[in-house]
């Protein structure tokens, strides 16, 4: 049974701590892991396994633990972490887990993040790493030193490692991060960390994220031990070897009274020497070698301790755990206790996330880290530096029960079912027996399964690979790598200068990309059909205003803005002439839709362009694409005002005379100001630019003003009995005319001709972006998707993205837009229907909805254009 | 993450650019003269190196240019960047 010793260790005894395990009290050190806690208490059994449902023990002393997963209710809350990184605090709680964890309930406790720079980054502070750090540090480069556990000096550390490494963050431009683990490193000397601050820091963040680029990167990561397989290898009191050394040296726990040692190489007898020292009492050391050093032989001698050679363990024996082992020499030995090095493994999956290739090392029978790049280097025992010689050990003869991953309940009879049925990739056998899937990434069970593949196939281990690691080399919560951006903060949140008057009018948002647009504007209850409805009615006969300043604006200046306009637009642009507005279409080089909006021709020398709420920011790129790649000798400048704007939409056959009201010097009539054409005005008492287009078929005028004025306008609409109307009132009334939405109705292969807009396509002016695709043979065929109207009969709404299939059943196209129209009278819908154009009057039904549609021509609202006028 | 050196603004994080694909798939001097399979292969068709390849970046968290990174898509090192020819220059 462990226990806890009465002298060393580096634990503090005058700071006693109280937790509690599955409700269970116990007492530890300040100093402690959980796991070392509860090993100092006596506590060796943890969880239940997690397939076979086996009584399973502490195995590893930090990451490479497959056992241990608790479940931490207090301070910290949470879901699923090894209890052997788990520093022990006071009041600490957790439960063991067993079987599958559970989500934790949404984080409530602060994380943050930091952006670093260094010139070094040495993750390990032992003996390798705080040397490469000191060299580092005494060049006078900016070092970063992260190290895994709350102390230096690696699993069992050397007496100066705390003052050296005090020294250290002493330093100007030296950090200093224990309790940190690098998840994984990336191009061009990127790192990410994670540094637990819960112990540290209590009330403020528990979890940093470091984001460090380094011009240097060194991985000093020292050794585990790897085991080897063998019947019932997974009963509590087994261990790893290492493991049961570093309790011993930290924390002043004895694991096991009289454990048995199971080896193949020298290193292992520094520790029987040390477990033998503080009182231990072992019953053999098992050594697969028929030789051993005089030093290692002297080692048993001294204290008396039997050593079997060219032997290993076949079975464990024990009722929930280990009572003796039988030996291949036919022996049986009574313990308490069975410790485990086949072999010293190198932990470098860090090197291997950045291209070093982990090469098989028969001497060593480990995994040995081969070259380095132009950043990132491996020192130290991590880099193979003075590994013991040691035998291959992967399995006992005749093994059947014996484990190779105990943390996904993987066994050797698992490999030979993979076997069995033909794999032979050692990345295939991963993931038929799941073995390094676990939480511990595989750490003392990737090699070990090669190894154990290799002697069965009578290979070399070299020739059957092993499986390569990826980051993240721990696991990590998402609510580390959120952070801060939780809740509000996820993404930024673009609102318009009038927000606070939608909120004051009760309206309902939607997220249009990262604007916040009111939707509707409901009134007493109205459900949102109500709301759309009556917000319609008063656009078609009485007057309603929108707030359309998330309209993206790009002013195109210069010489050259007009055919540089030409070239990116499908209509002829340079030829408008001032004070007049174009509706206009963008494609890409293959002809397909990618964005629509307005024109207004400034000056000669300036336009100013409206895109999609959606599509600013690429539209903005696709032009200065264009003109650095392709036309630099275009005098053309792109600014764009999108903010710097607010544009408010006057909709109805009232807002004339509401809008006159409030523009007095200016003649708004039918005759004085003609539809396409805009002009400065001065709109309650503010100078704005007015135009004259309309997204409804309704007279509208469209009021821009500067974003700072644009409540001021807005009130003084509003004091007229202007009704406001949002985003769903927009799209019916757009519907109703048959005008598409790009990106609704368009998915990018889509052409304008399909969309019945070959009135927008000049055939006149030069070349523009996307006409020679126009006329390629596939934009050309007759039955491709185009859009057309669908009036459902008898009258019923149709689901946007509906299939429409014709008499037999063969699939046509799909819905793009359906709504309820009060103007119409009935529901209406837009549809891109395959060769649609020559199917006017023809039957589609819609078999999800089960519903029968005639198709129309798009526009259902009064196609001879009457009411643009007013 | 790569870092990438930006002409104009220096050594910059990836996340401030978008990638263009391939530099110095110009524009045809007159689309109407080729064919549809010249055309069609103008339009989808591209290098993909395992190796160095010309790539077009832009800066648009940054100076909105555009760049020319040669990448290594074997081993994703950026070996050079460099601002775009002046008008009339040669890539």
């Amino acid at each position: 049974m462990s226990r806890r010793l009465a002298q060393g260790g580096l634990i503090n005894r005058a700071r006693p701590l109280r937790f509690v395990v599955d409700g269970q009290e116990y007492t530890g050190f300040e100093g402690d892991t959980l796991a070392s806690a509860m090993l100092g208490a006596g506590v060796q059994r943890v969880g239940d396994s997690i397939r076979h449902g086996r009584p399973r023990g502490i195995f590893g002393a930090r990451w490479e633990e497959p056992n241990a997963m608790v479940r931490l209710l207090a301070p910290l809350r949470e879901p699923m972490v090894p209890a052997t990184v788990v520093d022990l605090v006071d009041g600490l709680e957790a439960v063991t887990l067993s079987g599958r964890g559970v989500l934790a309930p949404s984080p409530r406790d602060r994380r943050d993040a930091v952006h670093a720079h260094a010139e070094t980054l040495v993750i390990g502070a032992g003996q390798a790493g705080l040397a490469a750090a000191e060299r580092a540090a005494g060049a006078g480069q900016r070092v970063i030193l992260v190290d895994d556990r709350a102390t230096p000096g690696g699993a069992i550390p050397s007496p100066d490692a705390a003052d050296r490494v005090a020294a250290l963050a002493g330093r100007e431009h030296v950090t200093v991060l224990p309790r940190t683990a690098v998840i994984g490193l990336y191009d061009d000397g990127y790192a990410i960390a994670i540094e637990r601050r819960d112990t540290g820091h209590a009330g403020a963040e528990v979890r940093r994220v470091w984001r460090i680029r380094a011009a240097s990167i060194v991985i000093a990561t020292g050794t585990i031990d790897r085991p080897y397989a063998f019947d019932n290898n997974d009963l509590p009191g087994i261990m790893l070897l290492g493991a049961a050394h570093e309790y011993l040296a930290r924390a002043a726990v004895l694991v096991a009274d009289a454990p048995v040692i199971s080896t193949a190489h020298d290193g292992s007898y520094e520790t029987v020497d040390a477990l033998a020292r503080a009182g231990a009492r072992l019953p053999a050391v098992v050594d697969a070698r028929d030789e051993v050093s005089s030093d290692a032989r002297s080692v048993c001698d001294r204290h008396s301790i039997p050593l079997k050679l060219g032997t290993v363990i076949t079975s464990a024996h024990g009722d929930r755990r280990v009572e003796a082992v039988s030996t291949s020499d036919g022996d049986r030995l009574p313990c308490d206790g069975v410790l485990l090095s086949a072999a010293r493994a190198p932990q470098a999956a860090l090197a291997s996330h950045v291209g070093i290739p982990l090469a098989y090392e028969r001497a060593v029978a480990a995994l040995v880290p081969d070259g380095e790049t132009d950043r990132v280097r491996v020192i130290g025992s991590a880099a193979g530096e003075g590994l013991p010689e040691a035998a291959e050990l992967w399995c006992a003869p005749d093994a059947e029960h014996a484990y190779v991953d105990l943390s996904r309940d993987s066994t050797v009879a698992d490999i030979d079912v993979a076997l069995d049925a033909g794999l032979r990739s050692v990345e295939h056998i991963k993931r038929f027996t799941t073995i390094g899937t676990g939480p511990d990434q595989g750490r003392t069970s990737g090699l070990l399964a090669a190894g154990i593949v290799a002697e069965r196939l009578g290979r070399p281990v070299g020739d059957v690979g092993v499986p390569r690691s990826r980051p993240p080399v721990i696991p990590v919560s998402f609510a580390d790598l959120a952070g801060r951006r939780t809740g509000d903060l996820a993404d930024p949140v673009r609102r318009t200068a009038l927000h606070s008057r939608h909120v004051e009018r009760g309206a309902i948002f939607e997220d249009v990309g990262q604007w916040k647009r009111p939707r509707y504007f409901p009134r007493g209850g109205e459900a949102m059909g109500e709301a759309v409805r009556r917000e319609c009615i008063a656009a078609r006969t009485d007057v309603a205003m929108m707030d359309a300043s998330t309209l993206g604006i790009i002013e195109v200046t210069g010489p050259d803005a007009g055919p540089f306009l030409d070239r990116m637009y499908t209509n002829r642009l340079s030829t408008l002439g001032i004070g007049r507005v174009r509706y206009t279409m963008m494609c890409g080089l293959d002809g397909m839709v990618t964005d629509d909006g307005t024109v207004m021709c400034i000056d000669d020398e300036h336009f100013r362009v409206s895109t999609t709420t959606g599509g600013a920011a690429a539209v903005l790129d696709a032009m200065e694409l264009w003109l650095q790649t392709e036309w630099p000798e275009l005098r053309v400048h792109l600014t764009s005002t999108t903010d710097h704007w607010a544009t408010i939409a006057l909709v109805g056959p009232r807002s004339r005379d509401v809008l006159q009201t409030l523009t007095p010097d200016t003649d708004l009539s039918a005759a004085a100001f003609e539809f396409m054409r805009w002009r400065r005005a001065q709109v309650a008492g503010i100078d704005a630019v007015v135009s004259r287009v309309s997204f409804s078929g309704e007279l509208a005028f469209e009021i821009h003003v500067p974003w700072w004025a644009a409540a001021r306008v807005w009130d003084a609409l509003a004091e007229h009995d202007v009704t406001p109307y949002g985003t769903e009132t927009m799209h019916v009334l757009r519907a109703e005319k048959g005008f598409v939405i790009v990106g609704q109705d368009t998915d990018g292969t889509v052409t304008p001709i399909d969309l019945g807009y070959g009135w927008i396509v000049s055939n006149k002016k030069g070349d523009f972006i996307g006409k020679r695709s126009l006329a390629r043979p596939d934009t050309r065929r007759p039955d491709r998707p185009q859009l057309v109207g669908l009036l459902t009969e008898p009258p019923a709404l149709l689901d946007e993205g509906a299939a429409l299939v014709d008499a037999d059943g063969s699939l046509l196209g799909h819905v793009t837009s359906s709504y309820d129209s009060a103007a119409v009278g009935r529901p209406i819908a837009l549809a891109l229907v395959r060769g649609g154009h020559a199917r006017m009057g023809a039957t589609v039904t819609a078999p999800t909805d089960g519903v029968s549609c005639r198709i129309v021509d798009p526009v259902f609202y009064d196609p001879e254009g009457r009411r643009r006028d007013g | 993450m790569l870092l990438i050196e930006c002409p104009w603004c220096g050594p910059r994080d990836e996340i401030e650019f978008v990638c263009g694909g391939q530099a110095g798939v110009s524009y045809p001097p007159d689309p109407f003269a080729l064919d549809d399979d010249e055309w069609g292969h103008y339009l989808f068709v591209r290098d993909n190196p395992a190796g160095p390849l010309a790539e077009q970046w832009c800066h648009t968290a940054g100076c909105r240019s555009w760049f020319i990174v040669e990448r290594d898509t074997l081993t994703q090192h950026v070996l050079a960047t460099r601002k775009l020819p002046e008008a009339g220059e040669e890539l």
